[in-house]
């Protein structure tokens, strides 16, 4: 983590037997894998799980202590690949990262690794992207889990739960000789909350033993005929360890009145919200006491058929609640039921949507029905459930929708990329629209207003590769973007080196702003930080002529908006063959002000020289035709409605979160927009020779202007 | 079979308190959060957030719920992890169309909701990024608000946070103490302030102002526009020569377009000089003349003063002279210091972005010369690749001063220019085609006038404005004869004014085909 510190955090780590913990969960686990005794951790960042890696990756003193390794994996299959250190050594390790993105990217690893099995506790976690404020395809990773035989974990959302997961997963992956998957969901990660804490544990078999001591055992490979075995070792031994470790240790919990004639099975991640909804519905209170028995996976695979029958057995009906597509758990609880003759009825994806997330409303209205089928007294005499239905059917209300605008996540004040943008918008004015194919990482908002430029996007560091067929002689080329992110997760081969060796003609922009931005702003191989711990400044410029490429532009200033789109169009009509690479570099603007902000201020402080930079505009030259803000969208440059009789549009405004980043100058000169921009540079404790400058520049500047403004007939300005 | 009876006496009453923080990325929602569960847990409750966080990028709209209980012998609550609509005790907007957003959700209901909101705006990119005025309306949302909630607490916090040099979370948080919602007192929630890490004072600032103003509400009306500043004519204004332009506005013109007349004089004064002003109230004063033959008495002299605006945005064209008057006024320095914030022994230099094209250069010259130039392509492009180009400008430095100076000094000339010539041909044509259009249909007479509104800006801007002008015009044939004509050509302008690249516009003119 280059510019942010997590040292708070790291404390955290430290505590000790009975000490309380505060905070959010995805930190609980992180002190819960130490507490654990964990010998390694790798992953690759991603929300909602990168502050597991940002504050591991700052807290070397308490790994060093502990002989743990701790590493920032180049993908999420290079981190699956790591856990190949549990399969011959009991050491236990946990990876980690966003899913079901990363568990696709993970896969080929995780099953082979699923195949021959580990000694020594293998732990996934992943932070199930799904619901509001995901930024990936709603999918449910419980698919994994099923083909690949590894055990999902999906604990209740509080943190007692999730660290008792953490250490029980462990256990049972050793039990079980099998990798298991620890799922949170976004909310889990970032929710607030607390436990008490146990001391760290140090490994009890370290990694250097194993190095010294190498174990090898060809049955553990996955080759003929050991694959076979595997196979047969994963039905015959395995599965049965793994359901005997659950039931004797209780992993899955049991809520409510012990008999009843209807009965709700849920997943632990949605425990929450389903009690929020049986509250609403009178049927629990906020202490969790419910009046209908409730089984709650924490284990969501395998499901333990004995206590599913058991629960099932003496009622009329259960329910399940699992969230999204495909309705797994349904389906196998059918056939559990179908198998041992019962006859319970089992509603789920009949009354519950089948996609979207499981809010309290949602749930209400699902168990209702449920109710209403099989257990009507249930519903009778309660409490009105919670309605805004009559608030939102106002017409006050229903005019609203008109009016409050869709506000998406998009390129900060400052940042590097909307320049690039907004050259390749005026590319385009010129040159004609092209197909663009788009990559995953920050670069990808510029598929949202005022540019929308972009039309798919098929997975990090595979923009270049998504544009591969259009490769045939045509009047027009493909543009395709990629960060440095995807670029170093697996761009490098996947895209460029597809590109150079199929002599793809299109056009490739490798969006370089010296971090992994969109995920936290962690170090990266072309990092320009000198991190003392890793490896920075390679040059993507030599790693894509070093697999070939000969076409490349580097250009290390992406502000330059003239040039850059000059080299748009050199890149679009150049005769030469193979893609045509554009590497734009400048440093991601809001780690650039968290490294610059406190030097500049320390330097104002101690009186040395200084000169900040920001832009204005002169509110009488602007027009209020916002074209500057069609190729902007900077959130500092906004619209400003003046009392000038003489003016209906609002005139653009710059607001004092500027960082003086030059793109409205560039822009406006590049486009040839009006000339209301002035860049304002403000010198902070200015030198003696500053001083007598400006002082000689003002006498005389301001003889000549009084001089021209005498001889003017004019209006007093009045009070406004 | 018989239904078992449900006890539900076994359940607790209790219920946690509910609050919803709905803010922008980088507005301090996080903070806002962490205080409201810090100042909980310290108070003995037990209180639970969560966020949807996402990725790191400022500007895009998110929330924060929190729930909290009063600890009963140490049980753990179950808490919800996100918002139920309808069950919302207090909503914490940091931005008025946030606010909006969250009566949208469900989450103000008018039977449980405190809605503390901040009524500054900050504009979304699809409000901005329009060539017109695309803000979204704020009445619109003060009245759904004031209509959902039980109770609502709204003025600008983000202005009043600026004073005490904070953000607008510490002013939601002294709003939030202000309106006793929570059961704790003002010095805890100051405890919760000085306790936290870093900017306590500001903070505290903030906290205390937002407070007062809180607990001593002051009327604070929401506009989507400040109103117009319409000065009042002065009986005098120190010289002969303005004097008599006052005295011409007033005996020359009707009393309704006065205000906005002298508006316009006192701008092509600046723009200009006195006589261009005058020539403004000549031509003025005969389309006054053309108002009342149309019958202009009954309709307010609308014409008139839809004329009185117009003419002298089109008089006062945008050319490099004007530009380079303005970069270089002495009182233009002391404002931007304002602007920027800048301290008295700060130095503060200037540099202006422009980019002539032999375009404006032509435009700049005297008619015939330029002409010259611009009917010799090969001339023209030579000169073209000479000029064109981008210049960074600093006028705080002699030579650029003098440079600066010399292009405004071609004002005197300014009535010779090819430049001039053209707007005032395009100028005349306008007028003649609404003064035309009045003798027909006054009101859309009127109409034509203010379709002046589309030409703005310089080089390709104001090629793109003139087209959607005469776009605009063009269906003024169809709309004579109608008795809505002027609403029609009204609904074009708008459509006109909702994109770059009059995709919108064309859609309304098939329609107006249809009619």
């Amino acid at each position: 983590m280059a510019e942010r510190s997590f040292a708070r955090e790291v404390e955290d780590l430290k505590l000790g037997d009975g000490e309380i913990f505060k905070g959010e969960g995805i930190l609980a686990i992180t002190k819960a894998l130490l507490q654990s005794g964990v010998s390694y951790v790798g992953g690759y960042q991603g929300s909602p799980i990168s502050h597991l890696m940002d504050v591991l990756a700052d807290a070397r003193d308490v790994m060093d202590e502990l002989g743990v390794h701790f590493e920032t994996s180049a993908s999420e299959a290079a981190a699956a690949a790591m856990l190949s250190a549990s399969v011959m050594y009991p050491l236990r390790g946990a990876v980690t990262w966003k899913s079901t993105a990363g568990t696709n990217v993970a896969s080929d690893a995780l099953s082979n690794l699923a195949s021959g099995g580990v000694k020594g506790g293998a732990l996934v976690i992943i932070g199930e992207d799904y619901g509001e404020g995901s930024s990936i395809m709603q999918e449910r990773s419980h698919a994994y889990a099923m083909k690949s035989q590894m055990w999902l974990l999906d604990p209740r959302p509080n943190l007692p739960s999730i660290v008792e997961a953490v250490e029980a997963g462990f256990e049972l992956s050793e039990a079980s000789n099998t990798p298991v998957m620890l799922e949170v969901r976004i909310r889990t990660c970032h929710v607030h909350g607390s436990f008490v804490a146990k001391a760290n544990r140090k490994p009890a078999f370290s990694l250097s033993e194993a190095m010294e001591n190498p174990v090898r055992d060809v049955n553990r490979i996955v080759l003929p005929p050991a694959s076979f075995l595997h196979e047969k070792e994963k039905l015959e031994k395995r599965w049965p360890a793994a359901i005997d470790f659950i039931k004797a240790r209780r992993l899955n919990e049991y809520f409510g009145p012990n008999h009843g004639d209807v009965g709700l099975i849920v997943l632990g991640g949605l425990y929450n919200s389903l009690i929020r909804a049986l509250q609403l519905l009178g049927l629990a209170d906020v202490y969790g006491t419910s009046l209908i028995p409730i089984y709650v996976l924490n284990v969501a695979y395998p499901l333990i058929d004995d206590e599913i029958v058991d629960f099932c057995a003496d009622k009329r009906a259960v329910m399940m609640i699992e969230e999204g597509a495909p309705d797994y758990i349904e389906q196998s609880l059918n056939t559990i039921l179908r198998r041992r003759d019962l006859s319970t009825r089992v509603a789920g994806k009949g009354l519950l949507p089948m996609g979207g997330e499981y809010t309290a409303p949602v749930l209400v209205k699902g168990i209702a029905g449920f109710l209403d089928a099989h257990a009507p007294a249930l519903m009778g005499n309660r409490p009105p459930v919670p309605d805004p239905a009559p608030v939102l059917a106002d017409a006050r209300v229903k005019a609203l929708a008109e009016i409050v605008p869709p506000r998406p996540a998009g390129f900060c004040t400052g940042c590097p990329e909307r320049p690039i943008f907004a050259a390749l918008k005026l590319t385009e004015l010129e040159l004609g629209t092209h197909h663009v194919s788009a990559d995953i990482g920050c670069h990808l908002f510029s598929i949202l207003p005022p540019f929308n430029i972009g039309a798919t996007t098929m997975g990090y560091g595979l923009g270049p590769a998504s544009a591969s067929a259009f490769n045939v002689k045509a009047g027009k080329r493909s543009i395709s973007v990629m960060g440095d992110g995807g670029f170093w997760h697996n761009g490098l081969t996947s895209s460029v080196g597809n590109a150079v060796f199929n002599k793809h003609d299109g056009v490739i922009l490798i969006v370089d702003n010296f971090y992994s931005s969109a995920t936290g702003g962690q170090d990266i191989l072309s990092s320009r930080a000198a991190n003392p711990h890793r490896k920075t400044n390679n040059s993507i410029v030599d790693a894509v002529r070093g697999i070939g490429a000969t076409w490349v532009r580097q250009i290390d200033r992406t502000y330059d908006v003239a040039k850059m789109r000059d080299t748009f169009k050199e890149a679009l009509t150049s005769d030469e063959p193979g893609p045509k690479i554009i590497v734009a570099s400048s440093e991601c603007m809001l780690n650039k002000q968290r490294r610059v902000k406190p030097l500049f201020n320390a330097a104002v402080k101690s009186g040395v020289r200084a000169v900040k930079e920001r832009f204005g505009v002169d509110e009488e030259v602007c027009t209020g035709d916002h074209a500057c803000i069609r190729l902007s969208g900077c959130p500092s440059l906004s619209v400003k409605h003046t009392d000038d009789p003489l003016k209906d549009d609002p005139v653009a405004a710059i607001d004092n979160t500027c960082v003086g980043c030059g793109n409205c100058g560039e822009v406006s000169e590049a486009a040839v927009l009006c000339p209301s921009f002035y860049r304002a540079d403000i010198i902070h404790n200015p030198s003696r020779f500053d001083r007598l400058s400006s002082r000689l520049r003002a006498s005389v500047i301001g003889w000549l202007q009084r001089r021209r403004e005498a001889g003017r007939i004019v209006f007093e300005a009045s009070e406004s | 079979m018989t239904a078992p009876l449900i006890d539900r006496s076994t359940l607790s009453a209790d219920r946690p308190l509910t609050i919803a923080i709905l803010a922008m990325g980088g507005q301090g929602g996080g903070v806002l959060s962490d205080w409201i569960v810090a100042l909980a847990e310290t108070k003995g409750w037990m209180a639970q957030s969560t966020s949807v966080p996402g990725v790191a990028q400022r500007t895009g709209a998110t929330i924060y719920y929190i729930e909290m209980i009063a600890a009963q012998d140490g049980r753990r609550p179950v808490l919800a992890l996100m918002p139920t609509p309808g069950d919302v005790d207090i909503v914490l907007a940091a931005e008025l169309m946030e606010a909006g957003r969250s009566v949208l959700r469900g989450l103000v209901t008018p039977d449980k909701t405190t809605l503390i909101a901040s009524t500054h705006r900050s504009y979304a990119v699809v409000e901005k990024e329009r060539p017109g005025d695309g803000t979204g309306d704020p009445t619109a949302v003060i009245d759904a608000t004031d209509f959902a909630a039980k109770r609502t607490i709204a003025f600008d916090m983000d202005a009043l946070a600026a004073k005490s040099g904070s953000v607008v979370s510490a002013t939601l948080f002294g709003a939030l103490a202000a309106a006793r919602v929570l059961p704790f007192g003002r010095d805890d929630f100051e405890a919760t302030i000085k306790s936290g890490g870093k900017g306590i004072e500001p903070s505290l600032a903030a906290f205390r102002a937002a407070y007062e103003r809180t607990v001593t509400p002051k009327p604070e009306a929401v506009t989507r526009t400040p109103p117009k500043r319409l000065d009042p004519l002065p009986q005098m204004a120190g010289h002969a020569v303005l004097d008599a332009l006052l005295t011409r506005i007033r005996t020359e013109l009707p009393a309704e377009a006065q205000t906005m007349a002298f508006a316009g004089v006192k701008k092509l004064v600046d723009y200009q000089d006195p006589a261009y002003a005058g020539e403004y109230l000549d031509l003025l004063a005969r389309l006054f003349g053309e108002d009342r033959a149309a019958g202009g008495a009954t309709k307010a002299h609308a014409f008139t003063l839809a004329a009185a605006k117009y003419l002298a945005v089109a008089m006062a064209y945008d050319d490099p002279i004007r530009v380079a008057d303005l970069k270089i006024r002495s009182n233009r320095l002391g404002r931007i210091r304002g602007e920027v914030g800048a301290k008295p022994e700060q130095i503060v230099y200037t540099t202006e972005y422009m980019h002539p094209r032999m375009e404006e250069v032509c435009g700049t010259l005297p008619k015939a010369l330029g002409s010259w130039i611009e009917s010799r392509p090969k001339l023209f492009d030579w000169l073209d690749r000479r000029v064109n180009k981008g210049r960074r400008v600093r006028p705080g430095t002699l030579l650029w001063f003098l440079g600066l100076s010399l292009v405004a000094g071609r004002r005197s000339g300014r009535r010779g220019t090819l430049r001039h010539a053209r707007e005032m041909a395009h100028r005349d044509a306008w007028i003649a085609k609404a003064v035309e259009t009045l003798r027909a249909n006054y009101d859309l007479g009127v109409e034509v006038v203010a379709t002046r509104r589309l030409i703005k800006g310089y080089s390709d801007t104001h090629v793109r404005g003139t087209s959607k002008f005469d776009r605009v015009l063009s269906a003024l044939p169809l709309l004579l004869p109608r008795d809505d004509g002027a609403a029609w050509l009204r609904r074009l302008r708008q459509a006109a004014l909702l994109d770059e690249a009059g995709t919108a516009l064309d859609g309304a003119l098939k329609t107006v085909a249809t009619l």
